[in-house]
């Protein structure tokens, strides 16, 4: 991983260092080998960890003024959006931030499908990925409850209702989340708790998921392994950070432009009426960027089947490096698996849009659609491809991907003609 | 690297607009399109016009008040910048005009005072109960946050106010019951409250009922969302800025780049030129230095 071994330059730097290696860590961050053919697409790791820094720093500062009370709750909420100096910004770059953390990291998933990098050696990263992935869900759900308005109020009764499903034990279960016999004030308070814990479990799963990707390294848009120490890889710092902050200063003039211009678009108007447990709004949603699996919940006919299918959905992900077997990494060495993944890309918007309309007629049918096309994709198309799809032929390096395109000849000639003079076609 | 960069915004956008799709997903079955109005406060560097939140402000104590609350704002908002910029002898004049109920004081009694600046909005009702149970039923919503509260916000507002119509034919209306096609269900338990004439405005402007509709929306708009102006300026100066820094962090990324970029160039042609002299040894036999 290191290639040599770092000494601080001063006396007390190595005093320090040879008891707590914190110098060569961050020695290690600057100069980790990054392939040097990384695009666009590799900066959303970076994007990721402003939002989470963002968003765990703004809610700090919102939870000091934010009462966790089912009847102050609203007015807290109201409190600082109205008096607290700057509140309103503080809270619609949290409520946004979350939308554009989910933004950013569906677009990370899919380039890791994209890229294949969830392929050996890379599973754990991969599955420290998913996991972050899982808990950012639960954070965004109980974070959702908070302002107990009528969604939250709502989507909190739907969804620890799915847990009534489980036989048996489901109705315990559910009433063990509330904290009573419905969602009521100790669900709300219990939700705080967690909404506060689970931001930091994901800042510990972070520091995992970056250690992981340090033992291999970044995998590349070519997919093949990169030669490290030589012209392949650059060092971290600064090629890459200058990188990751330019396209991160681009991704948040569309997160200012949600912030300053349209701060309330993303939400749900009845989220400003306050929770009213005897009234049930005419659709309960959940935000933007849980609809895929609230489609998927709702296609299947049984309540069960629902639930089992909706965690399914995720968790087959976590088996993704063993069903996909092809060991070509990147699809644009795939001509197949590439059609595939975009059909995959268009299925899971369309069980997005399907997710926020009524479940019945014809939305009820594409999303069963939908919803059996996303499982035989991960489970009999990939492992299929894996076996019959003919790839393109690799380079043998990243820096040597051209040498069958036909401008080689043109190159060729020019390059020799330089050489020989002006009289080019007398060398043939 | 630009179109790299493009095909990212293209993406971007895309995803943005899907996520937009879906939020009109949430309506109602039966949509009836909104009155829409040209509203001074959307827009980039939209604001509120001053006289028109004054003059809703007016409406909304003469006519909304009996029945809606606006329990999350204070008198004092009336005088801040950004709302209706009533001067503070102004605000302080409307606050005392309301009895506030105060205490305990030192004898453990409650008792009444006039308001202050400091005061919240004093309510038509005690509590919900009372305001449901003099409504016939139905309780007339607390007006703080209806504007985001409600799809289409002041458009709805301004569409509700001058949607009462006559049922059409064979339309079952029971007692207390109107109705309004913006209204979901078209059934609505408030009585048409505006009508030409009914408030007068002080500074001349014709009170017809679309102006007081427009002007009390936009009131409400406010009242739901004090700070828009200033959310509207900052929003501006932040992009700006972030233009400036993205242009400055780009050249410095070329700049960075092009540590390694040029020494990629220069490899790539000593490479090539290894290439071409290995091919050229082919045409030319067994003597690659005659062909320099």
């Amino acid at each position: 991983m290191s290639e040599e071994k770092y000494i601080p330059n001063s006396k007390i730097g190595q005093w320090f260092d040879s008891r707590l290696p914190l110098l060569t860590l961050s020695a290690h961050l600057r100069e980790y080998p990054t392939p040097r053919n990384l695009n666009y697409w590799w900066t959303f790791g970076g994007i990721l960890t402003f939002f989470l820094i963002t968003q765990i720093v703004t809610g700090v500062i919102l939870a000091m003024y934010y009462v966790a009370h089912s009847d102050l709750a609203f007015e807290s909420i109201e409190h600082i959006m109205r008096d607290i100096n700057y509140g309103w910004l503080i809270r619609y770059v949290h409520a946004n931030g979350s939308s554009m953390f989910f933004l950013a990291v569906y677009i990370h998933i899919f380039r890791t499908l994209y890229y294949g990098s969830y392929k050996s050696p890379r599973e754990v990263i991969w599955i420290t990925g998913l996991i972050i992935y899982l808990f950012m869900m639960v954070t965004a759900f109980t974070g959702y409850v908070l302002p107990w308005g009528q969604m939250s109020f709502w989507a909190a009764t739907v969804i620890t209702n799915l847990f009534s499903a489980i036989p048996l034990i489901g109705e315990n279960i559910t009433e063990w989340l509330w904290g009573g016999y419905s969602v009521g004030n100790p669900t709300l308070n219990r939700f705080y708790s967690l909404h506060y814990l689970f931001p930091f479990l994901i800042f510990g799963l972070v520091i995992l998921h970056i250690w992981a990707l340090h033992v291999p390294g970044n995998n590349n848009p070519v997919g093949i392994d990169v030669k490290k120490n030589n012209n392949e890889t650059v060092s971290f710092h600064p090629f890459i950070v200058m990188k990751d902050l330019f396209a991160l200063l681009v991704f948040l003039i569309i997160f200012f432009i949600f912030v300053f211009f349209a701060p309330n678009v993303l939400g749900h108007p009845d989220n400003y009426i306050v929770a009213n447990p005897l009234v049930t709004p005419t659709h309960i949603v959940p935000e933007w960027y849980l609809l895929p699996f609230y489609a998927i919940l709702r296609a299947i006919p049984s309540k069960l089947g629902g639930v089992i299918f909706m965690f399914a959905s995720i968790f087959i992900l976590m088996l993704l490096p063993w069903l996909d077997t092809s060991k070509v990494r990147s699809a644009t060495f795939r001509p197949l698996y590439k059609k595939f993944f975009w059909i995959l890309v268009v299925t899971v918007i369309l069980l997005g849009y399907l997710g926020a309309k009524p479940p019945e007629g014809i939305y009820l049918i594409l999303a069963r659609i939908a919803t059996i096309y996303y499982f035989v994709h991960f489970l009999i198309i990939l492992p299929l491809l894996g076996r019959y799809e003919k790839t393109s032929p690799l380079p043998l390096s990243i820096s040597d991907p051209v040498l069958n395109k036909p401008d080689i000849v043109d190159k060729f000639k020019k390059i020799v003609g330089e050489y020989e003079g002006e009289n080019v076609d007398s060398f043939k | 690297m630009l179109i790299r960069l493009n095909s990212f915004l293209i993406n971007i956008i895309f995803f943005i607009f899907i996520s937009a799709i879906s939020n009109p997903a949430y309506s109602e079955e039966k949509n009836v399109d909104l009155l829409k109005i040209n509203w001074s406060f959307k827009g980039l560097l939209g604001t509120f016009d001053r006289s028109s939140l004054q003059r809703g402000y007016q409406v909304y104590q003469e006519v909304c008040s009996a029945c809606h609350s606006i329990q999350y704002l204070s008198y004092r908002n009336l005088s801040e910048k950004g709302g209706p910029e009533f001067s503070e002898e102004e605000a302080k004049a409307i606050a005392a005009q309301f009895e506030v109920l105060d205490g305990p004081n030192s004898e453990g009694e409650m008792f009444t005072r006039s308001g202050r600046l400091s005061d919240k909005f004093v309510k038509p009702f005690p509590n919900v109960e009372a305001a449901t149970a003099a409504n016939g039923g139905a309780y007339p919503p607390d007006m703080s946050v209806l504007a985001k509260a409600r799809k289409g916000g002041a458009d709805y507002i301004y569409s509700l106010l001058l949607g009462y119509e006559d049922a059409p034919a064979g339309y079952e209306l029971d007692d207390g019951v109107y109705y309004n096609k913006y209204m979901a269900g078209q059934k609505i338990k408030m009585l048409k409250p505006l009508s030409d004439g009914v408030v007068e405005y002080s500074d001349g402007t014709q009170a017809t009922e679309a102006q007081m509709a427009k002007d009390v929306a936009t009131f409400l708009t406010w009242a739901a969302e004090p700070h828009l102006e200033v959310r509207h300026k900052t929003g501006v100066r932040a992009i700006l800025y972030l233009i400036v820094l993205i242009i400055l962090v780009y050249f410095s990324m070329k700049k960075v780049w092009s540590r390694v970029d040029s020494k990629d160039d220069l490899e790539q042609q000593e490479d090539t030129f290894d290439k071409v002299e290995k091919w050229t040894t082919q045409y030319e036999g067994d003597d690659p230095k005659s062909f320099k």
